[in-house]
């Protein structure tokens, strides 16, 4: 049986500041891990740059820490080569909706059986407070002299039209709930998204743990079904706004499971591991004999 | 003496690409040494598009400038190459199609009218198997048996079936009996079957042919002139050899993908251009920082950006040499032709794997895309020769007895042994970030410069380790003026090496191939040995020259460079030669 103990590393601890909605993540995450009794050492977490770049460090599994934007394409090409592995990527929203989102649409589209998830502050922390693809429309920071127009971008609306078999939204603040959404993320066949809104104490001084404890509610709540793409786009829409908050207007956060369908895998496709994994397939003394005769 | 050259002209997408391929092969079978180069624009139809074939009874390098042959499918390729005909060169044009002065052309030029397309619709063919009638006709020429042709055409065809091979044949065979009957003994050139020894291979195959003798299974490669045929050849053999040949969604997807799977322990390859490769290079850093294998081929054509896709260069090796932010080692080797595409890709995968780092196999359009005879008999050896080394992977009972695994150990040697996910006990992190010896995030002073001081050790361990073999002397060891140059320069080189050897000049040539590590002991002891040294390379500014002196300190006497995007001719390098001499 996996245990807590068993993700500790001894070396290091987290320098997340304190308060950090990271710790939310990452205490959910080995929650979810043991909850799944997954041995640790057939567990790896890919990551890429920002302050969850590092959540990798702190959990005693197989870790990859990448470059900005591209831990998706590490992760695909991980699981494809070693396809018995949980694998899951950690990233942030530079890394997912900035950087990479390239990436990420096409990992939803392909399908394969990976588990993302997005700590998602609305800022760039760890470059000292500029704004982010999913920052609020009409904020104001450092990087920017007017007010911000642009409006953010919607991560649940983007992973459903990208073809994603599994979209949820988590909220640090509840690790419970986090925890679960991983768990289900992760038994998941397929594709899985978890947006999960952090704040960052530091540097979001907006999107704080009690602006989201007033404004998230639970999908499951509300009758939602979760096998529903339209209504699933429905609850998408709700939030982030495209517009300036308006007087009297109040933002209402769906979280849970916004959207789940079962769909044929990727690797399932790929005739060349349907007997064992690539890396469990001998490459000594191949022959090529054969193939010569193709020139002649 | 044998030594023709083939020349087929038209419009791209009127088959010149098979049509010239057909002749290569035709030229192979009857037993002769063969090189083919194909000139063609950035299009699906329309534009010029030149295939030349050369062929000859003793072993050929590289393409040459006078055309023996000339098949010209529209007016543009008579007006384009009248002036590249031998002096008794052969003229193949449809008389009913192509309007030809006959006093356009020396009296010595055997001009044969042909009605190509009138050929077709008698033999009840396609209008576009008017290339098939000038291959038969082409044939006729110089050899008397249509027999080589018969049989191509059954192997090539054989998989769409006997109508296919039998319109083929018919197509072909009619325009070789109009030339046999009508043009018997006319063309000075006899070509007589000879016993075929070798296979005719291009520098993208043999490059595909060597990763899949190493056991890649995995490469993610997005289409790019000059790499396609890299991945074309992988991806026909997929599912024979098990390997899994991705198309990503860009070069920045590719390499990552590729690290993933070399993370997870499988022979991972890239193949890109040098667009690609600026995608690419914060992945080469990141291959470095993390001691992640990986193969990349980058082969180059004329840039900047866009630049001239179809085309061959040699501009990239600054490049590809310092792509990415600060300091690290990379190996850079760069073959000079089909075999040593072969030979040096099977066993970049074998010192990617042993040194933990990127291995980058710097190729061109010119190697890449043109095919050239190779002696089987010495690709089965080399094949033969080579041995699987995956180097410093712990078994999974060595990483199941580790009780503290540190990825990037601090081992004498600087290659410190790598676990594989999946691996009980073998649990470690691989990290962008620069890190301490279990892979954790650390920016002291003193770890940091252990670490930089560690990965370069790598290399000088695979220094002392014999992995590179010193550059290669060709020709006399004594000679007036040694020629200098890397890459597919060597086949042109080589050629002229012949060409000047006929004339009783003899220089010779000192071939460098692997840029990175450089090899300095031998390069300097060649150029301090020369009488006079000539640097041959197909870019403006000198980029391999500059090496030479940046890592020796040492001149070279005089230069010839190129940079309209084709590459050298051996009549190039005889003049320079002649000049200096």
């Amino acid at each position: 049986m996996t245990e807590l103990k068993d993700l500790e590393i001894t070396y290091d601890k987290p320098n997340w500041c304190g308060g950090c909605g990271d710790f939310g993540i990452w205490v959910s995450l080995k929650n979810a891990i043991v909850q799944l009794n997954l041995n640790p050492w057939e567990v790896v977490l890919v990551s890429g740059i920002g302050c969850s770049g590092k959540l990798p460090y702190w959990v005693k599994t197989y870790g990859f820490n990448g470059l900005h934007g591209r831990p998706m394409p590490v992760a695909e090409g991980l699981k494809l080569a070693n396809h018995g592995l949980s694998v899951i990527v950690i990233g942030g929203d530079g890394d997912q909706y900035g950087e990479g989102t390239n990436h990420l649409i096409h990992a939803a589209r392909r399908n394969l059986d990976l588990t993302l998830i997005v700590h998602n502050n609305q800022v760039y922390g760890l470059t000292t407070g500029q704004y982010s693809p999913t920052t609020d429309i009409g904020e104001k920071n450092k990087a920017t002299p007017t007010p911000i127009t642009e409006p953010p971008l919607n991560p649940i609306s983007l992973a459903l039209s990208s073809g994603a078999t599994f979209v949820a939204r988590g909220f640090a603040g509840d690790a419970k709930q986090e925890t679960e959404l991983i768990v289900k993320g992760i038994q998941h066949k397929g594709f899985a998204i978890i947006d999960t809104m952090q704040p960052c104490v530091t540097f979001n001084h907006k999107n704080t743990f009690s602006w989201f404890y007033e404004r998230v509610y639970k999908v499951e709540d509300e009758e939602h079904d979760p096998k529903d793409k339209a209504k699933a786009f429905a609850r998408a829409e709700e939030w982030p706004l495209k517009h300036a908050i308006k007087e009297g207007e109040k933002e209402r956060i769906p979280t849970g499971i916004i959207y789940q369908e079962e769909r044929s895998l990727w690797e399932d496709g790929v005739p060349q591991i349907a007997q064992a994994p690539l890396v469990k397939q001998p490459i000594d003394n191949i022959d090529i004999k054969p193939l010569l005769s193709e020139f002649t | 003496m044998v030594d023709v050259q083939w020349l087929i002209g038209g419009e791209a997408g009127y088959g010149i690409m098979t049509t010239g391929a057909m002749m290569s092969k035709i030229f192979t079978r009857l037993g002769l040494s063969v090189f083919d180069y194909v000139e063609y624009p950035s299009l699906i139809r329309g534009g010029h598009n030149a295939y030349y074939v050369r062929a000859s009874d003793v072993d050929i390098f590289s393409q040459k400038r006078p055309v023996d042959i000339l098949v010209a499918l529209n007016r543009e390729t008579i007006d384009r190459h009248k002036q590249e005909l031998a002096q008794n060169a052969a003229v193949i044009f449809d008389s009913n199609v192509t309007k030809v002065d006959p006093s356009e052309f020396p009296s010595t030029i055997l001009q044969i009218p042909i009605p190509l397309l009138e050929i077709t619709k008698q033999v009840g063919a396609d209008r576009l198997m008017i290339n098939t009638v000038a291959v038969g006709a082409s044939l006729a020429l110089f050899h008397p048996d249509f027999l080589v042709l018969e049989k191509i055409m059954q192997d090539v065809f054989g998989r769409k079936g006997e109508q296919v091979v039998a319109t083929n044949i018919n197509t072909s065979k009619a325009g070789f009996d109009f030339v046999a009957k009508g043009f018997s003994g006319k063309f000075p050139i006899t070509i007589d079957q000879k016993e075929q020894k070798s296979v005719l291979i291009g520098g993208a195959e043999a490059a595909a042919l060597g990763a899949i003798r190493a056991g890649v299974k995995f490469a993610a490669i997005y289409p790019m002139t000059p790499i396609n045929g890299v991945l074309n050849t992988l991806s026909a053999q997929a599912l024979k050899y098990n390997i899994i040949v991705k198309e990503p969604e860009d070069e920045i997807a590719g390499i990552n993908m590729a690290l993933g799977a070399s993370f997870a322990g499988v022979r991972s390859l890239v193949a890109t251009s040098g667009g690609g490769f600026s995608l690419m290079v914060e992945g080469v850093g990141l291959a470095a920082q993390t001691e992640t294998p990986i193969v990349i081929i980058e082969g180059m054509r004329p840039g900047p950006a866009t630049g001239m896709p179809t085309w061959s260069a040699q501009g990239d090796l600054r490049f590809v040499l310092h792509a990415a932010q600060d300091d690290f080692p990379r190996i850079v080797v760069a073959p000079g032709d089909a075999i040593e595409a072969f030979t040096h890709t099977m066993e970049a995968f074998n010192l990617a794997d042993k040194y933990q780092l990127p291995v980058i196999v710097l190729v061109d359009k010119y190697l890449m895309e043109g095919h050239m005879t190779v002696d089987s008999e010495r690709l089965r050896v080399e094949s033969a020769k080579f041995r699987l080394e995956r180097g410093k992977i712990l078994s999974d009972e060595e990483a199941a007895a580790e009780t503290d695994y540190k990825r990037y150990a601090f081992v004498e040697d600087g290659v410190s042994p790598r676990s594989l996910p999946g691996q009980k006990g073998g649990i470690g992190l691989s990290g962008s970030d620069e890190h301490d010896e279990h892979g954790l995030y650390n920016e002291e002073a003193e770890v940091r410069a252990k670490m930089m001081d560690k990965r370069f050790k790598k290399l000088e361990t695979a220094v002392a380790q014999n992995e590179f073999p010193a550059p290669v002397l060709h020709g006399p060891a004594e000679a007036p003026l040694t020629i200098v140059a890397f890459g597919s320069t060597k086949m042109t080189v080589m050629e002229t090496m012949q060409w000047l050897a006929r004339e009783g000049i003899n220089v010779n040539f000192l071939q460098v191939q692997f840029l990175s590590p450089f090899p300095l002991d031998a390069v300097s002891l060649a150029i301090k040995g020369a009488k006079k040294t000539l640097v041959i390379e197909n870019n403006k500014t000198g980029q391999f020259e500059g090496l030479i002196r940046e890592h020796t300190g040492l001149s070279i006497n005089d230069r010839l460079r190129k940079y309209d995007g084709r590459p050298f001719y051996p009549e190039e390098i005889v003049e320079k030669v002649k000049l200096l001499l």
